[in-house]
Order: structure tokens, then sequence, then C-alpha cells
């Protein structure tokens, strides 16, 4: 029974070699082709612009909109339009590949080695991500506050100084671990109930795996902007 | 083959962190470029441009709807005045005629005092004239009487 676990192929990867590099394809294969659809729909949508939306566009800017009102409510009215293209990519990126892992019948193209799914059921991605996050906080800051950015650590007391340390290890290890924890979970447990009972059984779970999907691109994107704007907010 | 290969793997595993991270952020960077000028940008455009279009719309609206309640306002105290003045002029031209009218009595009354006491006047006058006339051939019958009774003595 439990050797039957081995058909859902869990930390197998479809390995490209370039140089002495090794890469892991099926992520970037995946990657490619959401990104490639999303380039597509986005590139539909915006191909005519009209002051009366219709169709498509008005999806467009009803997300831009969506995007918008988080990168506000989280950075703050003063920089958060330098911000809502990188919290709205980081946004669409995860949700798209969250959904896009659930949805599309991924299973029924065979690979030599690993199987595709969603590119953030990869450590890699989700750690890049979340290191993109930190190193947006800490420029935000650094490019807002100069120098004085460093005052955050020890706001309202020094005794804080140690606990903000720590932090800025906590962010970026609780973002991936968190993304790539629910979608790889979502996954197995979608792949074992599907082995398992093929019929109607695994139908509720892949649903609530679409909720968390959506929940976790969310929650990924407002937490980074959460994490920026709390280093640009002035203390006085 | 149970494939649960989780910590310390060389090759494969849940946690074998290699060259797709860093090529993978390169690409969500790339990404973010691609997205805002492809996304972010011309939505924002769009959809900005109708938010100030919107907003001066409602400007423009508020200030005509201040500028007509105004002008309503002045209508009305206008209106008002205008009553007033109308009900004035009507008062005034019914206190005028009001005069007029008692002038005019009073004037045909003095008339008619003036013409009936012409009239008494005239009436006496005659009376005591025709008295007097009475009273003078009274006196010349009584002479011619007086003159008769001694000449026939």
């Amino acid at each position: 029974m439990l050797t039957n676990f081995a058909a859902l192929e869990v930390g197998q990867h479809l390995y490209w070699q370039i140089g002495n590099i090794r890469l892991h394809g099926q992520v970037f294969l995946t990657s490619w082709i959401l990104l490639g659809a999303l380039l597509v729909f986005i590139s539909l949508g915006t191909k005519k612009m009209e002051n009366d939306p219709k169709g498509l566009q008005n999806l467009l800017e009803f997300l831009w909109d969506y995007i918008r009102d988080l990168a506000r409510t989280q950075i703050g009215e003063k920089v958060y339009r330098d911000w809502m293209p990188f919290i709205g990519t980081l946004f669409l990126f995860v949700f798209v590949s969250n959904w896009g892992g659930a949805l599309i019948p991924w299973r029924l193209i065979k690979l030599p080695s690993g199987e595709l799914g969603a590119p953030t059921a990869d450590i890699n991605t989700t750690i890049a991500l979340a290191l993109l996050v930190s190193l947006s906080y800490f420029y935000a800051g650094l490019s807002n506050k100069g120098w004085r950015y460093f005052e955050y650590y020890v706001h309202p007391t020094p005794i804080m100084l140690p606990f903000k340390i720590l932090e800025d290890f906590t962010k970026p290890l609780s973002l991936s671990f968190r993304l790539f924890g629910n979608i790889l979970a979502d996954e197995l447990v979608v792949g074992v109930l599907v082995f398992l009972v093929p019929l109607i059984l695994p139908i509720p779970v892949m649903f609530l795996g679409l909720f968390t999907s959506a929940i976790q691109a969310l929650i990924f994107a407002t937490l980074a902007a959460y994490y920026i704007g709390e280093a640009v907010e002035e203390h006085h | 083959m149970l494939a649960f290969n989780f910590f310390g793997a060389t090759e494969g595993g849940l946690f074998d962190i290699n060259a797709t991270l860093p090529l993978m952020a390169i690409q969500v960077v790339a990404l973010t470029y691609i997205l805002n000028s492809l996304f972010f940008k011309p939505v924002g455009n769009v959809v900005e441009k109708r938010e100030k279009f919107v907003s001066k719309n409602i400007i423009e609206a508020k200030n005509k709807l201040s500028e007509v309640k105004k002008l309503e306002a002045d209508l009305l105290t206008q209106l008002q005045s205008a009553r007033s003045e109308a009900q004035r002029i009507v008062s005034e031209a019914e206190n005028e005629s009001d005069k007029l009218y008692k002038e005019a009595l009073e004037l045909a009354n003095n008339e008619a005092n003036a013409s009936k006491e012409k009239a008494r006047l005239e009436i006496e006058s005659q009376t005591s004239a025709a008295r007097d006339q009475l009273s003078k051939q009274a006196d010349d019958l009584s002479e011619l009487i007086v003159n008769r009774l001694i000449l026939k003595k």
C-alpha cells in the first residue's frame, strides 16, 4: 500500500543541466505556460482601452482596482504607487501559479522524471519570491528614509532590537514556507484522494484547494505590502 | 519505492534548492517590469483618467447645483419683493381711490349743501319779499280803506 505513494512522485524533479548549474525544469515549464497565458490574457484585455470599459477590460480594471486597494491600505497613500506593480505581480504570479496548478490536468502530460504542477509547490519559487519581498522592504525603507530606516529596529524601545533582527529572518521564512506548504499539501491531498477514491470524493477537496490557492495569493501579496508599508512608515 | 526524500538530499527531494531559485527571482523581476508596462501603467492611466473625469464632473455638477440654488433663492427673494411691492401698490391705489372717492363725495355733498342753502336763501328772500310785498299791499289797502273812510266823512 505505502509503495503506491511513489506514484505521486513527491520530491522528484525534471532536471535541466546548463553548464554546471541544475534547474528544476518542470517549474519553469509550468510557469512559462501559465505566465504566457496571463500575458496573452492581459494583452487581449488592454489592446483596445476605452473610456467605457467592455468585456475583458472591465475585468482587468477590477483587478487593477483590487490590487491598488490592497497596496494602498497596506503601504499608505504616499508611496503605494511605486510598489503597486511589484505587489500586483506577486499577487498575479502566485494566484496564476496556484490556480493553474490546481485547475489544469498536468498529470496527462508525462515527463521523463517528476511531474508538472503549480510552480509555487516548489520551494525554490517560494524562497525566490520571499527573498524578493525582503529585498524590497529593505530597499523601500532605505530609499524612503535613508539611514533613519534603522530607527525602526529600536522602535519603540531598544529592547526590541533582537526581535526585530530576528523578524528579518522569520519574515522570508514564514512567507516562503506558508505558500510552499499550503500548495504542496493541497496537491498531495488531492493526489492521494484521487489515487485512493478516484470518483466524486476528491471534488470538495479540490474546491477547498482552489479556495486555499486564492487565499494564499492574497495573503502573500498582503504580507509583502504590509512589510513594505512597515518599512516606509514614519515614526514620530 | 517511497519518494519522501526530505532533507539532506543531493539529488531530488522536496527541499532541493538550486539555481532554480535565482532564475525564478530574475523571472519574477522581469515579469514585474513586463506587467508594469503591459498592465499596471495602461490600465492605471485609463482608470485614473476616468476617475479624474468623474470627480471633475461631480465638482462641476456640485458648482452648478449650488449656483442653481443661489439663483433659486435670488428668484424667491425677488418674487417676494415683487409680491410685497404689488401689495403695496394695490393698497396705495386703494387708499388713493378711497381718498378720491371721499373727496368727490365731500365735494358733491358740499355742492349739494351749497345749492340747498342757496335755494333756501332764495326761498327765504323770495318769501320775505313776497311777505314784504303782501304787507305793503296790505298797508296800501288799509291806507286806501282809511282814506276812503275819512273821505266819506
